[in-house]
């Protein structure tokens, strides 16, 4: 069986996203308008919060995904900074614009559906709080890798960035359970059936996550071939310098 | 067609317009950088060839 590191070597990584990425992006697609499309359109109000639980399909994929798109960063960092492979540092670096989008998504659908329901459109509540700070680290770690001419040292530093800033990712995840107080409620899912949200909603909002985190994967697969592309056309550039 | 989403429509609507632009626009600028990535390394490679 090959090994996992052989993804390490670009030019294997390229190939495999080649093949990939269609299939991927395709379901992706399929997964995405499926899931709104039935969450919208398909599923009754909510008795408490009216239409504005159909907000859930847009609202909780994206905060899961912008929890989740920092920890993947976190593996990519560490193999970075453990193994020193280049297409880890760039994987990391591919991922943070997708999950600083999915965090604005999180932090403005959450907004928007607190007004009504909470009366109010932000409050310093520390799941809110601590998304917010996550939002800051995205800010900072795609800031750094721009501020750095250096591929390596960019990579190194913004490693250490994405290793500080996975307190806040987890914070944000786990909140709730740590400061009993606040407006947002606990997880909306949940391995307890208990403590999910009704069935009704609950399986157009699995497809929705299912699309959300596949879109994630082929933007991840794509942005990472182009940061392959764009380093070694920066080494074929510093090479034909030197000549 | 759409369902009605009685008083809470701007609400809800705003949310979909939003986080859909959102999504539209990172694919865009995602395929449009990796268009360009491989042009630039396409004319950097044939370069090199050419000069040896």
């Amino acid at each position: 069986m090959a090994s996992i590191w052989e993804y390490a070597n670009p030019k294997k990584f390229t190939r495999t996203v080649d093949v990939l990425l269609p299939p991927v992006a395709v379901l992706a697609v399929l997964a995405l308008v499926t899931g709104l499309v039935w969450g919208f359109f398909f599923t009754p109000d909510d008795y408490k919060q009216g239409s504005t639980v159909k907000i859930i399909y847009l609202h909780v994929p994206s905060a899961l995904l912008a929890i989740n798109a920092w920890l993947m960063m976190l593996v990519a960092s560490l193999i970075w900074l453990i193994r020193r492979h280049h297409v880890s540092a760039l994987a990391a670096r591919a991922a943070a614009p997708v999950g600083a989008v999915m965090t604005v998504i999180a932090l403005v659908t959450g907004a928007i559906w607190g007004q009504p329901m909470w009366g109010t459109w932000w409050a310093w509540d520390p799941r809110l709080t601590s998304f917010l700070i996550l939002f800051l680290f995205y800010l900072g770690y795609i800031a750094l890798w721009s501020a750095i001419e250096n591929d390596d040292t960019a990579a190194d530093l913004t490693s250490v960035l994405c290793l500080v800033g996975s307190v806040f990712a987890i914070l944000s995840r786990y909140a709730v359970n740590f400061w009993n107080q606040g407006l947002h409620q606990g997880a909306s899912l949940s391995l307890d059936k208990e403590e999910n949200v009704a069935d009704v909603f609950y399986f157009p909002l699995l497809v929705c996550i299912g699309g959300f985190v596949l879109l994630f994967v082929a933007l991840v697969l794509l942005r990472t071939r182009t940061e392959i592309r764009a380093r070694r056309t920066r080494a074929l550039l510093a090479r034909e310098r030197m000549t | 067609m759409i369902p009605d989403l009685g008083k809470y429509a701007g609400a809800v609507l705003s949310s979909y317009a939003v986080s859909i632009t959102l999504i539209v626009l990172l694919v865009a600028v995602s395929l449009w950088r990796s268009r360009r990535a491989a042009q630039a390394l396409r004319e950097v490679e044939e370069r090199v060839k050419r000069n040896g």
